[in-house]
Parts: C-alpha cells; sequence; structure tokens
C-alpha cells in the first residue's frame, strides 16, 4: 500500500476526528483505537484489582470471614481470567497500536477497519464474561485454567464463558493479523527489519505466537463445550477420553501466552532504558536473537506446568530440560539491559524508575521459574503458593510496570503535556513497595506448605498472609493515583517538545506532541 | 535516606533473608520461611537440590544486581557522567550465553538423578490406594481388606464455616487434622496408588516430597519410605471445588510391630463389624 500523499488526505487533516461518541465507536485511527484499548485496560485494572481485594482480604487472617468458598473460587477464577485477557493484553495491544505505525514510518495500521472491530469485540467479551457471576450456579469456579472434570460442575454459566473466551481470542487473532501485515509491509523505505526498534520486534514475534497458539485455546474449550453439552468423551475416561488430554491442549497454549504478555514489556523497556541512559540499546541483533528463540522454546516447555500428573520419566526429563533451557536468552536480554545502562548516563524519570523496577522485579520472578523448572522440586512447589508468588512477579512487577513504564515514557508524546513527575514518582515508590509486601511473603508460605486457590487456611501461614494482604491494599489504592496522573495529563500540563526525552531517539519522537492525528502520510526515508 | 544508604541497606536485608534460609523449614512453626527437610530420603535429597538451585540464583543475583546498583550509583547524568558510545560485543554475547548453559548443566545432572529415583517404583513392600473425592480422601490397604474414608475433623470443620465466630488459633493443627489418618509402617517402601472419584484432586504430604494428581478414570503410581515415626500433614494441592481447601492429608507413621498390630486389629474389627451386621 503506497503512502503517497493525495489531496483528499490534506482535506481530512484539516478536519481533525470526527465529534462526539460517535468518534470512538467508527473510528479507525490507529491512535484512537490505542486509546480505547488503553483505556479498556484501565478500567479492567480495577475490576480484576476488586476481586484480588476480595480474595486477600478473606485471605487476611484464618478463617472464613467474608465470603463462601465456592465464591471465593469464583473471585480467583474470574480475578485471572479478566487480569489476563481483559487487561494486559488489551494494554499491550493499545501501545502496539499507538507506537508500531509511528515506529515504522507507516500512516496507519494495515487493516484500519478490522482494528476497530477487534477492539469493540471487547467491552462485549468482557461483559458477558463478568456476567456469569450472576448467572445460576455463580460463574466459572475452576481457575483460569477451567480443568474438567471440575469446570464442567459450572452452572449456565459454562457456556457464556467459553464463548466470550472465544471473543476474545478472536480480538486477538485478528489484532494480531493486522500487526504482522502492517510491519511486514508498510515499513518506511530505509527501515530493513534488524533496523525496526525492539518494541516493534517484540510486537512482531507476539503477532505470531498469538496465531499459533490463540486457536489450540479456542478449540480446547471448544471441547470442554460439546464434553457438556453435545455428548463427546475428549475428556473423560468412561468414553475413551482423558483430562490431562485437556491440561496439555491448554498449556501449549498456556504456555507461549505467558510471552506473549511478556515479550511486549520486553520491548517497551529496551526502549526505555537506552533512552534514560543515553546510549544505544546494547546488542540490538543479539536482543532479537534471543527474543525469537524465547519464542521458538516457549512452544516445547508446556508440560512444565504437569509436573505431577503422572507423565513418564522421559516426559519429566526434557520438559525440566527445555525449561531450564529458556532462562539463557532471557539471561542474555538482562544482561544486555544492564550492558546499556554501563557507563551510560542516567537520570532516573518515572519511565526509567519503572522499567529498573521491572529489571530488578521480573529478575526475581525467573529466579523462582528457574527453581519451578527443577522436576523434582516442582513436586514441593507445584499448586502450592510458591507459583503464585512467582508468576505474579514476573506479571506485576514484570509486565504491568512495564506497560505502566511505557504509559509515562509516551504520555507527552500522545496528549502533547508533561504528566506530573512529582506524583509519577509517588506513584512509583507507592507501586514498588507495595508490590514487594504482597508477593514475596507469598515465597515464603508456598514452601512452608500453603496449596493455592485455597480460602482458608493453617494457623502457621497467618503471619505472612497479614503481611500480603495489607500490600494487595496499600497496591491496588496507589494505582487510583495512576489515573488521577493520566487525567490530569490529557488535560493540561506543561508543553511537551516533539522529541519530549533528551535521550529519546526513532521516528517516533521526530512528529509533534501530541502526535496529529495522521503521521507519516509521507513515508519518511530512513537513513 | 540516600540511594546509596539505601542501596546497602537493600542488600544487607537481602543477605539477612538469604542466610535464614540455610535453616531447613520445621514443621507448623509460623513465620517458616522454607520448604521442610521432611523425614525421607528423597525428602532430603529434593530439599538439597531446592537449596542449591537457590543459592546458585542468589550467588547470580548478587552480580547481576550488583552491576545493575553499581550503575545506578556511578553512571548517574546529575553527578556528571557521560555516556560512552559503544553498543555491541560479540565476545560478551558468546560469554553470557556459554556460561549460563555450562551452569544449567551443572544443575540438570542432580536434578535429573534425584527424578529418576522418584520414578523408580520396583521392589515395594506393600500397597495402598488412594481415592480422592469431592471433599474427602479414601484410603484402601491393597490384599488386606482396610479400608476407610479420612475426613475433615470434626473441630475444623465447625471452625471453618463461615463466620463461625470460633478462633482458628484455638483448634490444634486446624484444617489439617482429620477424623481418620492413613497409617503406614516406618521403614518401607510403601507404593501408592492414586485415583479419583470425581474430578482432580492432588495428595500432597510435603514431609515426603510427594505431590501426586488423582485423576478420575486413571491410576497414578509412587512410593514413599519414612524413616521417622510420627504424624505428618498435607493438603489437597489440585482445585478441585468449594471444599477444596478442606480435605487434608494425614499420614500416622507406627514403628513396624505397631503398624503390624494397627492392622490386624483392623481387620479384626471390620469382621466382628460385618460378623454383627449379618447376624
Amino acid at each position: 500500500m503506497s503512502a503517497t500523499t493525495t489531496h483528499d488526505e490534506h482535506h481530512h487533516d484539516d478536519h481533525g476526528p470526527a465529534k462526539g461518541i460517535m468518534r470512538w465507536i467508527t473510528t479507525t485511527n490507529h491512535k484512537d483505537i490505542g486509546t480505547l484499548y488503553l483505556f479498556f485496560a484501565l478500567a479492567m485494572l480495577f475490576v480484576g484489582g476488586a476481586m484480588s481485594l476480595v480474595i486477600r482480604a478473606e485471605l487476611f487472617q484464618p478463617g472464613l470471614q467474608f465470603v463462601q468458598p465456592g465464591f471465593f473460587n469464583q473471585m480467583t477464577t474470574m480475578h485471572a481470567l479478566i487480569m489476563v485477557f481483559g487487561m494486559i493484553m488489551p494494554a499491550f495491544v493499545g501501545f502496539a497500536n499507538w507506537m508500531v505505525p509511528m515506529m515504522i514510518g507507516a500512516p496507519d495500521m494495515a487493516l484500519p477497519r478490522l482494528n476497530n472491530w477487534s477492539f469493540w469485540i471487547l467491552p462485549f467479551a468482557g461483559t458477558m464474561l463478568l456476567s456469569t457471576l450472576f448467572m445460576e450456579g455463580g460463574g466459572p469456579a475452576s481457575g483460569w485454567t477451567l480443568y474438567p472434570p471440575l469446570v464442567l460442575q459450572t452452572g449456565n454459566a459454562l457456556p457464556f464463558a467459553i464463548f466470550s473466551v472465544h471473543l476474545l481470542g478472536i480480538s486477538s487473532i485478528m489484532g494480531a493479523i493486522n500487526i504482522i501485515v502492517t510491519i511486514m509491509n508498510m515499513r518506511a523505505p530505509g527501515m530493513s527489519l534488524l533496523k525496526m526498534p525492539l518494541f516493534v520486534w517484540t510486537w512482531l514475534i507476539t503477532a505470531y505466537l498469538l496465531i499459533a497458539v490463540m486457536p489450540v485455546l479456542a478449540g480446547g474449550v471448544t471441547m470442554l463445550l460439546t464434553d457438556g453439552f453435545f455428548g463427546t468423551s475428549f475428556f473423560q475416561a468412561a468414553g475413551g477420553g482423558d483430562p490431562v488430554l485437556f491440561q496439555h491442549i491448554f498449556w501449549f497454549f498456556g504456555h507461549p501466552e505467558v510471552y506473549i504478555i511478556i515479550l511486549p514489556a520486553f520491548g517497551i523497556v529496551s526502549q526505555i532504558i537506552p533512552t534514560f541512559s543515553r546510549k544505544p540499546l546494547f546488542g540490538h541483533d543479539s536482543m532479537v536473537y534471543a527474543t525469537a528463540s524465547i519464542a521458538f522454546l516457549s512452544f516445547i516447555v508446556w508440560a512444565h506446568h504437569m509436573f505431577t500428573v503422572g507423565m513418564p520419566l522421559a516426559g519429566q526429563l526434557f520438559f525440566m530440560l527445555s525449561t531450564m533451557l529458556i532462562a539463557v536468552p532471557t539471561g542474555v536480554k538482562v544482561f544486555n539491559w544492564t550492558a546499556t545502562m554501563w557507563r551510560g548516563s542516567l537520570s532516573f524519570e518515572t519511565p526509567m524508575l519503572f522499567a529498573l523496577a521491572f529489571l530488578f522485579l521480573f529478575t526475581i520472578g525467573g529466579f523462582s521459574g528457574l527453581m519451578l523448572a527443577i522436576a523434582p522440586a516442582d513436586f514441593q512447589y507445584h499448586d502450592s503458593y510458591f507459583v503464585v508468588a512467582h508468576f505474579h512477579y514476573v506479571l506485576v512487577p514484570g509486565a504491568l510496570f512495564g506497560a505502566i513504564a511505557g504509559a509515562y515514557f509516551w504520555l507527552p508524546k500522545w496528549t502533547g503535556h508533561m504528566y506530573n513527575e512529582t506524583l509519577g514518582k509517588v506513584h512509583f515508590w507507592l507501586s514498588a513497595i507495595f508490590v514487594n509486601l504482597t508477593f514475596f511473603p507469598q515465597h515464603f508460605v508456598g514452601l512452608a506448605g500453603m496449596p493455592r486457590r485455597i480460602p482458608d487456611y493453617a494457623t502457621q501461614f497467618a503471619d505472612f498472609n497479614a503481611i500480603s494482604s495489607v500490600g494487595a491494599f496499600g497496591f491496588g489504592f496507589s494505582q487510583l493515583l495512576l489515573v488521577y496522573i493520566v487525567i490530569q495529563c490529557v488535560r493540561g500540563g506543561e508543553k511537551a517538545t516533539a522529541q519530549v526525552w533528551e535521550g529519546a531517539d526513532g521516528l517516533e519522537w521526530t512528529v509533534p506532541s501530541p502526535a496529529p492525528y495522521h503521521t507519516f502520510e509521507e513515508a519518511p526515508t530512513v537513513r | 535516606m540516600s540511594k546509596k544508604v539505601r542501596n546497602h541497606t537493600i542488600t544487607r536485608v537481602f543477605l539477612v533473608l538469604a542466610g535464614s534460609l540455610l535453616a531447613a523449614g520445621s514443621a507448623n512453626a509460623a513465620w517458616e520461611l522454607n520448604m521442610p527437610v521432611g523425614v525421607t530420603d528423597v525428602s532430603q535429597k529434593v530439599f538439597d537440590l531446592h537449596m542449591l538451585i537457590f543459592w546458585v540464583c542468589v550467588v547470580i543475583a548478587v552480580g547481576v544486581f550488583g552491576a545493575m546498583i553499581y550503575c545506578l550509583v556511578a553512571f548517574r547524568k546529575s553527578k556528571g557522567a557521560v555516556p560512552a558510545t559503544f553498543s555491541h560485543s560479540t565476545t560478551a554475547e558468546i560469554v553470557w550465553t556459554i556460561v549460563p548453559v555450562l551452569i544449567l548443566v551443572a544443575l540438570a545432572v542432580p536434578a535429573a538423578q534425584t527424578l529418576v529415583e522418584i520414578e523408580d517404583t520396583r521392589d515395594t513392600e506393600m500397597t495402598v490406594k488412594i481415592t480422592g473425592y469431592q471433599w474427602k480422601w479414601q484410603y484402601e490397604y491393597v490384599g488386606e481388606d482396610v479400608s476407610f474414608y479420612s475426613n475433615l475433623a470434626a473441630g475444623s470443620n465447625r471452625t471453618r464455616q463461615l463466620r463461625s465466630g470460633i478462633d482458628p488459633f484455638q483448634e490444634d493443627n486446624y484444617l489439617l487434622d482429620v477424623d481418620r489418618p492413613l497409617v503406614v509402617p516406618a521403614d518401607t517402601k510403601i507404593r501408592y496408588l492414586i485415583t479419583s472419584n470425581d474430578v482432580l484432586h492432588a495428595w500432597w504430604m510435603p514431609d515426603f516430597a510427594v505431590k501426586k494428581d488423582a485423576i478420575p478414570g486413571f491410576i497414578n503410581e509412587g512410593w514413599f519410605k519414612v524413616n521417622k515415626p510420627g504424624i505428618y500433614r498435607g493438603q489437597c494441592a489440585e482445585l478441585c471445588g468449594k471444599d477444596h481447601g478442606f480435605m487434608p492429608v494425614v499420614v500416622e507413621v507406627l514403628p513396624k510391630e505397631e503398624f503390624v498390630a494397627w492392622l490386624a486389629a483392623e481387620q479384626g474389627g471390620e469382621a466382628l463389624a460385618s460378623a454383627t451386621i449379618n447376624q
């Protein structure tokens, strides 16, 4: 698709976007759609967050004080489904929409109308999913992993939960197709693949992962539907099936899914650290190869989620070794980020603070991940709070902090205003302290023997659970500050320059702030 | 607090926490930081493996975090640092790829050895069959005509009801006590078979380093050999519905002779009970 300017496009520029609510419903503009995704994700952060506070309120003390165990299980299930499919994935798609076209010098995404539909499926699917909490039998209470046979004990909510998973998956697949087609076809002249910024690379690879594995999840939940309603026995021994088959199908999706979640965060951090170190990203090509290696390896490790199902020794050995291997390219990335800072000239604005916290705390999550990879040790960790601690470290101070860092980093470009730096720093310190208070003690109770997905626990786990709950409430309420900062920044603030940050480099920093509604209608030439 | 002092304090706190993990976990103590060493040879090996990986991670962390903290302190623009311009080093990439691979190979060897030992179910001396139910366990002594259910103890069950008003701290072994524990002999390699009557469950005994899924329609197999008589407590470890948190696992390990006597009494008692019913 050619990017030459025509008389009509100049004409549209003078009008700007449409007015009112119809602008947002019918927009095909990547910036508008990016904004929609980001605000949707911000709202879902509080919905999923509220559920986590129900969980942590109940777990504050031993004994059951607030909710019945069945409802507690609905909370743990929905908390995860909302955060994974309704918050973190849409957030990163929002970043992709805003930034990928500008970073490659393209005027928009390749398939703008598909882009609009990819977004608008989400509020519909999210509402359907949340509505299952009010259906007879309550929402799904099987954990977000939806294992049969338990999930088939869900009441009327089951088909609606499955349908919403299908819709959420379709949204992701369409978005991924859009991203790949855009990146492969619409790069400005001179931008070879290896010249692309890391954020574009990580999203290109993430998009391929999405297309590969979302259909597998769709297949798996469809088999749940037919087992539940159409007399099949995929997951029931009596009919010749096996509940463990579902686990294989789910985790074949599920493991690449966690890399789908983290790779965009890797990309954001790879943009931020060089900017505030005033030094180029160390080992750019190596970072690309490491990301690709992680993506490839992510397909052959899935059964490390299943070490206790009764797998033959050869299977356990294979999955243990392949899982340990993923530590290598991940470590390479951590070393390269550190080498970027080495002999740089560092400043500590809010995006850099969140990126640094990512570096430290994601690495801690990586260490607990390495421990989990060791199959015989995993027999003690599996389905305990040690696992909960691990994945919350990589998801919250990992992926979420990466997203928040990106928001602070690009808010001036999007809005034309600097956000309030003092408030940003307050938000950072509150978040960093409370996130550790919430999740670090969970390593201890997990090692000491506390299983996961329980609403009540033996009294020896009480002290660390109390600390964790205090941390959770602190962390949750601290995020209200982010909402205030974002809205304040949208409405006004110190005027931002085009480059915004002294060390910023890339095509996106050559357009004015706020970025005009249409950018790069004429392709730039990249040297 | 200046960044330097803060970073120094963080390092000290981290080392204290890490050092305290030298101590093995002791059962049922509050503020417990670590996994139990347990009472089987396998659990000792698993604990040692866990600590090995942990210390390797600590050493790597000290190196990596040390380098990061050094950057934050020494290369600040506010202190006049001028950025270098280098942006790659093939040598560095090769070194920090190969060295981690070598470390992983070193870790994989003891890990694989322990795994092979755990999976070796030959030469067992007796078999118990464990069946998971929503929400209790059933234990059967294969070939001995003894079987019974194991439910959450009545005291815990009363206390755990929503807003019961009863203080869990007054309940001994709250949520970790049953009406009838699994009773087994010490110093005996015991095979367990495990299945489920309904949904997935998992039988977890931390002191034996045993965790295995109970899958309806399938039978899983494992073993344990307990060195020390005593009462050991664990929980169900696979979400199985509303009372997943309320179906504990309790194993009472008796010296061999006492176990023989216990089993005989069970068999006698059951024969007597069925004789009474048939009258």
